[in-house]
């Protein structure tokens, strides 16, 4: 069957299986940013947004993005590289095999709380598992791109 | 991996009815959350966007919930969040992460009667309906006693009459399940004791709510009636062992969760 997306902006019609999870669409379609970690929906290693939510695309059947606006990391550079940058300043950035799951949470986060405690941040940010540099490190990092340290 | 042979989106739930009624393993799709984990087979998946059950209103004294509303809606819902001092909130808020919560949806979560659901607790404790497609309006207590049988949920209705409600829960680590979970509403002077995750699903401890009931209006906490209550509990309802923790373990857990819990709840306002 066939859906209908906007994928970062651009409409598109994606051919899928009935089985099929959004992750291996995006993946297939060349958004190679999608990374599947844990195969138990717990990782948020895949996160992309859904109407601007993030949600975790190695879950989501691909029919149910039917009709909806995709976000991947290919679609905001701009603030994902602003936010990277921090990242890396911070000596919290390591293999990044996660970040793009990562930061596209972290942006989310940016887009959906205003000043958040330490608390809000990492209530947010408990979905993505791989924190290879170090937990301080990152929280130090988020807490400086959210503008509340 | 799952296996399904088609996927439909029906208009109506009349035709939704119709196709999970045509095949044994025509199936209903919620969010999807554990679908990759397992190996169901699964003929004809029937997905509901299309009947437009994600919704948080408030009308005629009931908070209702679309079937497709998600966890994370419940979490941040602005109704939910003025009513039964969030206690839906707080439910849900330990459960894996925002992304995970912004799929899964409420009336899944209800309709498979999770054992180790955290919202089902919550939702026990408070004066709570459920609707079937088929099988009508029912008190969710209801609802998880009954047998298994094919239908739609609809809605889950929470009656908005100003009761008050507490979740407790203990976990080995964030965004784990629950080991136990616990729930104790208040309603002037009616309490409901509810414990759920015992591994198995939510139940409302009924000596141990009665005990406490009617006790408090007039005269202050009495803390030994609270531990009582507490221990009344943990006898009352049967405990299990899994991966997570055995029966001793559990039954520990519960008197304790309880004794706060109901501490916490006298203090709502």
């Amino acid at each position: 069957m066939q859906i209908n997306v906007s994928i970062n902006g651009k409409k598109a019609a994606y051919e899928i299986d009935n089985n099929e999870f959004l992750a291996d669409t995006l993946r297939r379609h060349g958004m190679l940013s999608i990374r599947k970690g844990c195969n138990t929906s717990n990782c948020g290693l895949c996160t992309v947004w859904i109407d601007g939510k993030p949600v975790l695309s190695c879950s989501l059947l691909a029919i149910k993005a039917d009709g909806k606006s995709i976000t991947t990391i290919e679609g905001v550079q701009h603030q994902a590289e602003e936010f990277a940058r921090i990242l890396v300043e911070g000596g919290a950035d390591q293999c990044g095999f996660c970040s793009p799951g990562f930061i596209m949470t972290v942006l989310a986060m940016k887009n959906e709380l205003k000043n958040p405690s330490e608390e809000d941040i990492i209530h947010y940010l408990t979905g993505n598992l791989c924190r290879c540099t170090g937990y301080m490190g990152q929280l130090r990092a988020v807490k400086k791109y959210m503008g509340v340290e | 991996m799952f296996t399904m042979i088609s996927l439909v989106q029906p208009a109506t739930l009349d035709e939704a009815y119709d196709v999970l009624m045509k095949s044994k393993n025509n199936t209903i799709l919620g969010g999807c959350g554990y679908l990759r984990m397992g190996s169901k087979r699964i003929s004809t998946g029937i997905e509901l966007t299309k009947l437009n059950l994600n919704y948080i209103s408030e009308k005629d004294g009931f908070v209702e919930i679309g079937a497709y509303a998600t966890l994370r809606d419940l979490e941040t819902s602005p109704i939910l969040n003025k009513h039964f001092n969030g206690v839906i909130e707080k439910a849900v808020a330990g459960i894996i992460g925002v992304q995970f919560r912004s799929m899964v949806t409420a009336g899944a979560t209800v309709f498979s009667k999770y054992g180790f659901s955290d919202p089902l607790t919550a939702l026990l404790a408070l004066d709570c309906d459920v609707e079937l497609f088929k099988g009508g309006r029912m008190p969710l207590e209801d609802f998880l006693s009954r047998p298994f049988e094919k239908d739609i949920l609809v809605r889950i209705l929470l009656k908005s009459n100003g009761r008050k409600a507490v979740y407790k829960n203990f976990r080995n680590a964030a965004s784990d399940y629950s080991i136990l979970n616990v729930s104790v509403s208040r309603l002037d002077d009616d309490f409901r004791i509810v414990a759920g995750a015992r591994p198995s699903t939510a139940r409302i401890a009924k000596k141990a709510s009665a005990l406490i009931s009617g006790k408090f209006l007039q005269s202050p906490p009495d803390e030994a009636l609270i531990s009582e209550a507490a221990k009344l509990a943990q006898e009352e309802l049967n405990f299990g062992t899994n991966m997570r923790g055995t029966k001793e373990y559990r039954e520990e857990l519960c008197r304790v969760l309880v004794k706060r819990a109901i501490e916490e709840v006298l203090e709502c306002k």
